[in-house]
């Protein structure tokens, strides 16, 4: 008797302990001191250590350098290239670890791109961002909705971000005037509304030596973020969307009629036409980090500030305009990792980076950046007195408002990044003469593509496609 | 090591041979852990389906013979190129159009390979040309193979680029009307990569002909110079067939690094293969299905039938251009042909001294 009361007494006192261990566990478990953020560039990295109130110091010690926060948590940022998938290459076999990994090695935080951002949020891999992380309702209410949807799974938000990614064009100044007689963007605007005015100013273009497109793959996005169906649906499979059908139609003409460069997208050449030195390009299809983080490190490469020669640096020689559609690109967004050791400083990052209209407003006025902040860019929108230095002075922040409440990500797929580059890559041999024909082109589409994932099929519209 | 009845060692029965044993551990314990165990485990899961969709793992089931199958089904039109001409479209299987890219990468980069290495080797071991500064010229030689093949790559992309140095100087002394477009040419792509390879590799093939030709007894030269045997004759008649060991063995390691080209192609291309993949190797493929892909049957299958080709491929090299010599034979032909033209006959001295290591045909014989 006295035995069993005894075991009793001590099976409940140590359930009784372990309920308090539970309820301790959510509130205040101990934090790590080290957290691991994966990413593929270092674009988060320098907003993070620019605004995260947080912030301390950057310490570099052996070659290797990583963050340090006021309370002494060491933020360290782990690159990986994303050439040939390397970086999620590295994130899935970090990710599969995350549950034999030492408390510090452990990943907390990990970004995602547009193109395959579906992938992890549909995974068990990324926690939710509200029942898990601890952001509520109003937390994330003045985000752009569209910015919730791609990352929302069953009802359940995955991903948050920092910025909102509507596109424009980005026109050199000096070839408008050249070639338009006007540099304004309203009167820029007028003549590229649409594909067909576009195309006349190409032709224009093209008579003063200026090519309107720098190569084949410029224009894709503003074809390809327009579908009316995913890449891949459901049940794996792959369809060929009229977009995509257009855009090989208009960059073959483009390719036929010298109206673009035959570069292709993040090529070197590519690279150097937007600066000084390269062959005259009147513009470039970029969204939001491609004008402030791309385009304007590439038209100053030799750091030179905004100087009047056009052939030493092109900063503040740069004007945006809407083009001839309305389009988005890309887009990074933070996921908290399953398994992570700093709940608390991941939700406390992303409330700073990405809830705070405060911090958003900075960042924008700082950097360029068009924030995820509908209250904050409004503001700076209609703030007569901001203009963006790159630009010219153009408050280019009011035109991407426009642009970014008409974005819709509810074709996004996690096929995208492979189905983009590989279609761009078979495309490249059709355009320049290469490939024979197109049908033979969109067989190579297959193939590379099929050297990429397992088990997808075609559907019809890949049959008989013509120009 | 044997011991008497009273457990002293018996003078000269010390045997080392346990040592030999002792000595080759670490390496066979290597080979088994990394090699041999994973050799049957890629043979194993090449009869599986086991791949990764997106985060979820799929299989391992069995599937026997069907990851083969795909690899053979797949098929693509190509457009066919001869140094720029079209020679029309043609649906080839994938398979057989990266191992044709991967074959002809290798034959346009080891021909001038071989050939330079040889003459290389000869002028440097030449005993009557007594070249100056041997030494400064090997090692200059063999700088291009430290470099690393990623970075070697990734220099040439930028030479090569359209608007890079060689585009630039061929265009101002008016060899090329328009810039040099290397990524729209399939030819240009695979001969500026086997070119790659030729430069990475001369100088270690250059070694390895000179360890060679020193190896050949001088006075075999020497007995051939004062018979009156030109430098062609001495070349074609004795250093070729005498050096033949170790031509074998050059052919049959460049064929093999051959069929493995990959990171020269994979950097330069930009892991795009280049136009219409005319530069996508067989190592590029199964890297694709590996690292991207993630299929690890598929992958498994190409490497169990890459091993098959270079098994095959080098045993054929190495029985066609080794043959086993059948020294009876051998002797008799030759007295045959003595005979009758009465005269020595100098590959028949160098082919003994090939297979009688002690030396040439004996005075007994000769006396005969």
């Amino acid at each position: 008797m006295k035995k069993s009361m005894l075991a009793l007494s001590v099976i409940t006192v140590a359930s009784l302990l372990s309920l308090a261990g539970c309820g301790n566990s959510t509130s205040s478990a101990p934090e790590g001191k080290v957290i691991n953020i994966e990413c593929w560039n270092n674009e988060f990295q320098q907003r993070f250590e620019a605004f995260y109130p947080d912030f301390d110091k950057t310490v570099t010690e052996g070659g290797t350098s990583y963050d340090l926060l006021k309370d002494g948590t060491r933020v360290n940022f782990l690159i990986t290239a994303n050439d040939n998938n390397g970086y999620q290459t590295k994130l899935d076999a970090d990710l599969k670890a995350q549950g034999d990994a030492a408390a510090d090695d452990k990943v907390d935080m990990f970004l995602i791109e547009a193109d395959y951002a579906t992938k992890y949020t549909a995974s068990s891999y990324s926690l939710d961002v509200k029942a898990d992380v601890g952001l509520s309702d109003s937390d994330v209410s003045n985000m752009y909705q569209y910015t919730k949807d791609i990352c929302t799974v069953d009802g359940k938000l995955k991903a948050v971000s920092w910025q909102a990614t509507p596109g424009l064009y980005a026109y050199r100044r000096d070839l408008a005037k050249e070639v338009l007689g006007s540099d304004d963007p309203v009167t820029v605007q007028a003549a590229l509304s649409d594909w067909d005015k576009f195309n006349a100013v190409a032709a224009q273009a093209k008579a003063k030596g200026v090519f309107m497109l720098s190569g084949y793959d410029d224009a894709y996005r503003v074809y390809s973020n327009n579908m009316a169906k995913p890449w891949v649906d459901s049940n794996k499979v792959v369809h060929l969307d009229d977009q995509i059908k257009s855009w090989i139609k208009a960059t073959k003409d483009y390719t036929d009629k010298k109206y673009n460069d035959g570069t292709s997208l993040w090529d070197a050449q590519w690279q150097k036409n937007q600066g000084p030195k390269g062959d005259k390009v009147f513009g470039y299809f970029y969204s939001t980090w491609g004008i402030n983080f791309t385009l304007a490190g590439n038209a100053d490469p030799d750091k030179l500030g905004n100087v009047s020669d056009v052939t030493k640096s092109l900063y503040g020689d740069y004007a945006v305009c809407q083009g001839p559609a309305s389009w988005y690109w890309g887009g990074s967004w933070l996921c908290g990792a399953k398994g992570s050791d700093n709940i608390g400083k991941v939700k406390d990052i992303m409330q700073k980076m990405t809830c705070n209209q405060e911090i958003a407003d900075k960042i924008t006025r700082k950097t360029q950046d068009y924030t995820n902040n509908i209250p904050a860019m409004n503001a700076i929108a209609a703030d007569k007195t901001y203009g963006s230095d790159f630009l010219g002075g153009q408050n280019h922040i009011a035109l991407f408002k426009e642009s970014a409440a008409k974005i819709d990500m509810k074709n996004a797929c996690a096929y995208d990044q492979g189905c983009n580059e590989q279609m761009q890559g078979a495309m490249k041999d059709f355009f320049n003469g290469t490939t024979a024909t197109l049908a033979d082109a969109i067989a190579a589409f297959k193939t590379k593509l099929n050297a990429k994932y397992t088990g997808l099929t075609y559907d019809s519209s890949f049959d008989n496609v013509t120009l | 090591m044997k011991l008497d009845k009273n457990g002293k060692i018996i003078p000269g029965h010390v045997h080392y041979a346990k040592w030999g044993y002792i000595f080759l551990i670490p390496f066979m314990v290597a080979f088994l852990l990394f090699s041999f165990i994973p050799l049957f485990q890629t043979l194993h899961y090449s009869w599986y389906t086991y791949y990764e969709d997106q985060l979820d793992t799929v299989g391992p089931t069995w599937a026997g013979f069907s990851n083969y199958v795909y690899l053979f089904q797949q098929s693509t039109p190509r457009t066919f190129y001869f140094f720029g001409i079209r020679l029309g479209t043609m649906t080839i299987s994938d398979l057989g159009y990266y191992t044709l890219n991967t074959m002809l990468i290798w034959v346009m980069g080891f021909i001038p390979q071989i050939i330079v290495s040889l003459l290389l080797a000869v002028l440097f071991t030449d005993v009557r040309l007594k070249l100056r500064f041997q030494g400064f010229f090997k090692t200059v030689y063999y700088m291009p193979n430290l470099i690393m093949a990623a970075a070697f790559g990734m220099l040439f992309q930028m030479i090569f680029a359209r608007s890079g140095p060689v585009s630039s100087v061929l265009l101002s002394w008016g060899w090329i009307s328009e810039p040099l477009e290397v990524s729209s040419s399939t030819w240009q792509t695979r001969l500026i990569i086997s070119f790659l390879d030729f430069v990475m590799w001369f100088g270690n093939t250059t070694l390895l002909l000179m360890a060679g030709v020193m190896g050949i007894d001088q006075s075999i030269f020497e007995s051939a110079t004062l018979d009156g045997a030109s430098s062609i004759t001495v070349f074609r008649k004795i250093t070729m067939p005498l050096l033949k060991p170790i031509f074998v063995y050059v052919f049959i390691t460049s064929m093999i690094g051959g069929i493995q080209l990959f990171d020269v192609a994979q950097i330069f291309t930009s892991t795009s293969g280049g136009p219409q993949s005319s530069a996508y190797t067989l190592m590029m493929y199964l890297y694709s299905l590996i690292a991207d892909k993630k299929n690890y049957g598929q992958a498994g299958a190409l490497s169990m039938l890459m091993f098959l080709v270079t098994a095959v491929l080098s045993f054929t090299v190495y029985k066609t251009m080794h043959p086993k010599y059948n020294a009876e034979k051998d002797t008799i032909k030759c007295r045959k042909r003595r005979w009758k033209e009465y005269a020595g006959c100098p590959d028949t001295i160098a082919e003994m001294a090939l297979a009688r290591p002690t030396g040439p045909v004996s005075h007994e014989e000769e006396g005969r």
